[in-house]
C-alpha cells in the first residue's frame, strides 16, 4: 500500500468533488492544491477563480497570496475583485473551498474573533472574501483538521453562513436559493448534511479511523448516514501528481 | 425604503452622494504637473484624523513606500479600509495610524502567516471596528465611484459579520426579495501604485485591478506613486491602456520599486525572506523597535530601505522570480 499524509488524504478526496467543466472560487494553500490536482487528473476543464480578479489561470506554483502574480499567469482575464464576486453573484461559480477558527453543526464558519468582539481574546483576520463565496457559490466545500477546539456547539462569532440555524433557515434569511455547505472534509473523515434539519452527518471514513474517533473529536454530536462508506485512499496517480506537479517544494502537503 | 434589520457597527464615513460631489465639483481639471516627492505628496494631501485607503491587494502592487512615508510623518488618528489589508496594515499597525477600521481581511498576510504587531494593536482596545467583507467593501467603493448613497448585493445576510457591519437589510421593490443595502464609501485620500505614469496623473497598471478603478474614483484626494514617469505623448498614442485619468489625481510620485517587499506584476516577486523578518522580528517588542527604526524611521527615502535590505541585486532577484526565470540566472 501506498504511503501518505493526511493532508494528502484531504486534498485527493477534495479533488474528486471538482467535476469537469465546472467552477471555483479559491484561496491559497490546500483548496488551491485541490483545484490544481483536479484540473490535472481528470477534470481539466476546470475555471479557477481567485477573488482578487484572476481567472483561470496556468498556475505555474502554488500561489503564496489570492492576489499574486502566480493567480493570473497565462490567465483568460486579470480583472477586478467586482468581477470575480459578481460571477460568483450571477451562479456562475459551482464550488468554493473555505476554512475557519471554528465549525459548527450547521457548517457555519467563524474566521473573525475568540471572545467578545468588543475586547476579543483572540482578534483573526475577518471574512475577507469567505462570507461573499458562501453566500452566492451554490456548493461550498470545508477542508479542515478535525478536534473539539474546531468542531463546536457554538461559534464565538458566525462570519460566513453554512445552513445558519438549520432547517430552511438560510433560504429565509435572503441569501440565494439552493446555495449552501455541501461536504466538509477533515483528517478523519467526510461529512455532508442531512436534508431536513441541516445538521452535519458522517458519510465517509477514512482509513483507520472509527465512528468513536470522529464523534469523539467532535464538539456537537454529528448525525450518521445509513450506510457509511469507506474513503478512498489517493491513488497512485494522486499521489504522483500532487507531489510531483502540483507542490513540488511540499508548501502545503509537508504541513 | 423601510431597513427591515440593520447592522450595529459605527457607520465612519458619510455616504451622501450631494456632499461629496460639492467636493468633486471643486476638484482642478486643469491638466498641471503633479510630480513631487513622496515627502511632500504625503505633507500635502494625508492628515490627522481623515479616513485613508490603500490601493492594490496586501502585498501586491501595494504602495509600501507611502505606508512608509505616513509613519515616518507620524499620522494618528486616521479612519483606515481594511480591504484585504496585509503587509499594508502591519506598516501602519506599528506607527498606531489609525483609531477606527472597515474591516474585510486584516491582520493576516495569507499564507504567511499573522501579523503580532496588527493583532496586538487590534486586540488593544484602541481602535474601533466595523465588520464587513471583500465584497461588501468593493461595492461601497463602487456605490461612491457612481455618486449613489447605496448598492444593494445578497451577501452578508444571517451572519454575525453583518451584525457587526453598519449595512441594513432593506426588500426589493421588484421581486419583494432581501436585499444588503451597503453604504456608500468615499475615502479622503487613497494611495495607489502603478507601473506608468505621467505628470499630469494619467496612470496604467498591468494586472488584476482589484478595487482600484472603484477607489481611484471614489477618493476626494488621490496620490499615485508610480514604478516610472512617462511622457503624455505615451498615454495619448495609447489611451485604452489609461487606467485612471488625470483629473482623479493629486500627486504624482515616482517611486522605483515602491510595492518591495510586495509584488509588482511583471516587474518583481515579492521578497520572501524579507517579509519573514518583519514576522520574526514583530514577536520581540524591543526587537522589533530597532527593526521599525532601521527600516523606517531612520531611511528619508524608500531607496535608502531597499539599498539596507539587497539594494539592486536583490531586486534583480525577485525580477528574475517574478518572470519565472530564477533557476536560469542563479
Amino acid at each position: 500500500m501506498t504511503e501518505y499524509n493526511s493532508m494528502e488524504l484531504m486534498i485527493s478526496v477534495a479533488a474528486r468533488e471538482l467535476k469537469n467543466g465546472s467552477a471555483v472560487g479559491v484561496g491559497t494553500g490546500a483548496p488551491c492544491a485541490a483545484a490544481m490536482l483536479a484540473q490535472k487528473v481528470g477534470a481539466p476543464n476546470l475555471v479557477i477563480v481567485f477573488e482578487a480578479g484572476g481567472v483561470s489561470p496556468e498556475l505555474p506554483e502554488m500561489p503564496i497570496s489570492v492576489g499574486d502574480s502566480r493567480t493570473f499567469h497565462k490567465a483568460a482575464l486579470a480583472g477586478s475583485m467586482g468581477d470575480i464576486m459578481e460571477y460568483c453573484a450571477r451562479g456562475f461559480v459551482d464550488y468554493t473551498f473555505l476554512g475557519g477558527a471554528q465549525i459548527d453543526m450547521y457548517g457555519n464558519l467563524n474566521s473573525t474573533v475568540i471572545g467578545d468582539h468588543a475586547a476579543p481574546k483572540v482578534r483573526f483576520p475577518g471574512s475577507g472574501g469567505a462570507n461573499d463565496f458562501a453566500s452566492f457559490c451554490w456548493k461550498t466545500l470545508v477542508m479542515t483538521p478535525q478536534n473539539t477546539r474546531r468542531f463546536v456547539e457554538k461559534l464565538d462569532f458566525l462570519t460566513t453562513p453554512g445552513w445558519l440555524q438549520g432547517g430552511d433557515s438560510r433560504e429565509k434569511s435572503g441569501l440565494p436559493e439552493g446555495t449552501g455547505p455541501h461536504k466538509i472534509i477533515t483528517d478523519m473523515a467526510v461529512m455532508d448534511f442531512e436534508p431536513e434539519s441541516k445538521r452535519m452527518r458522517i458519510i465517509s471514513l477514512h482509513p483507520g479511523h472509527s465512528l468513536k474517533d470522529v464523534q469523539e473529536n467532535c464538539g456537537f454530536e454529528l448525525l450518521k448516514a445509513d450506510s457509511i462508506e469507506d474513503t478512498l485512499p489517493p491513488t497512485k496517480e494522486e499521489l504522483s501528481v500532487l507531489r510531483e506537479e502540483v507542490d513540488p517544494y511540499r508548501y502545503v502537503i509537508g504541513r | 425604503m423601510e431597513p427591515l434589520v440593520q447592522g450595529k457597527g459605527p457607520l465612519f464615513t458619510d455616504p451622501d452622494p450631494d456632499r461629496a460631489r460639492r467636493i468633486f465639483r471643486k476638484k482642478d481639471r486643469t491638466q498641471t504637473n503633479k510630480v513631487m516627492n513622496l515627502k511632500k505628496a504625503i505633507e500635502s494631501y494625508v492628515h490627522d484624523g481623515e479616513y485613508l485607503a490603500i490601493g492594490g491587494f496586501g502585498a501586491n502592487r501595494t504602495p509600501v513606500a507611502a505606508c512608509h512615508e505616513i509613519v515616518r510623518q507620524g499620522r494618528k488618528k486616521m479612519g483606515f479600509v481594511g480591504h484585504t489589508a496585509t503587509h499594508d496594515m502591519q506598516i501602519l499597525s506599528a506607527g498606531e495610524v489609525y483609531d477606527r477600521i472597515d474591516v474585510a481581511y486584516i491582520i493576516g498576510l495569507e499564507a504567511r502567516g499573522l501579523s503580532t504587531c496588527s493583532r496586538k494593536y487590534m486586540e488593544s482596545g484602541k481602535v474601533k471596528v466595523t465588520e464587513w467583507t471583500n465584497y461588501s467593501l468593493t461595492m461601497r467603493l463602487k456605490a461612491a465611484a457612481m455618486g449613489v448613497p447605496f448598492l444593494p448585493t445578497r451577501n452578508l445576510m444571517g451572519t454575525d459579520t453583518f451584525a457587526h457591519s453598519a449595512a441594513k437589510i432593506v426588500q426589493c421593490p421588484y421581486t419583494e426579495k432581501k436585499l444588503v443595502a451597503l453604504p456608500a464609501l468615499y475615502p479622503d485620500i487613497a494611495v495607489i501604485h502603478v507601473h506608468e505614469a505621467d505628470i499630469y496623473g494619467n496612470a496604467r497598471f498591468k494586472g488584476i485591478s482589484v478595487s482600484d478603478i472603484d477607489l481611484a474614483n471614489a477618493s476626494k484626494r488621490l496620490i499615485i506613486t508610480t514604478e516610472r514617469l512617462i511622457h503624455t505623448d505615451e498615454i495619448k498614442r495609447d489611451p485604452t491602456s489609461t487606467r485612471i485619468p488625470y483629473f482623479l489625481v493629486d500627486a504624482v510620485c515616482e517611486v522605483p520599486y515602491g510595492a518591495y517587499p510586495g509584488t509588482m506584476p511583471y516587474e518583481y516577486f515579492s521578497d520572501e525572506d524579507h517579509l519573514k523578518e518583519w514576522l520574526r522580528k514583530e514577536k520581540d517588542p524591543d526587537a522589533f523597535k530597532f527593526f521599525l527604526k532601521e527600516n523606517i524611521y531612520d531611511c528619508s527615502t524608500h531607496e535608502e530601505y531597499i539599498k539596507k535590505n539587497g539594494g539592486t541585486q536583490k531586486i534583480l532577484d525577485l525580477r528574475a522570480k517574478e518572470l519565472l526565470l530564477f533557476s536560469e540566472v542563479r
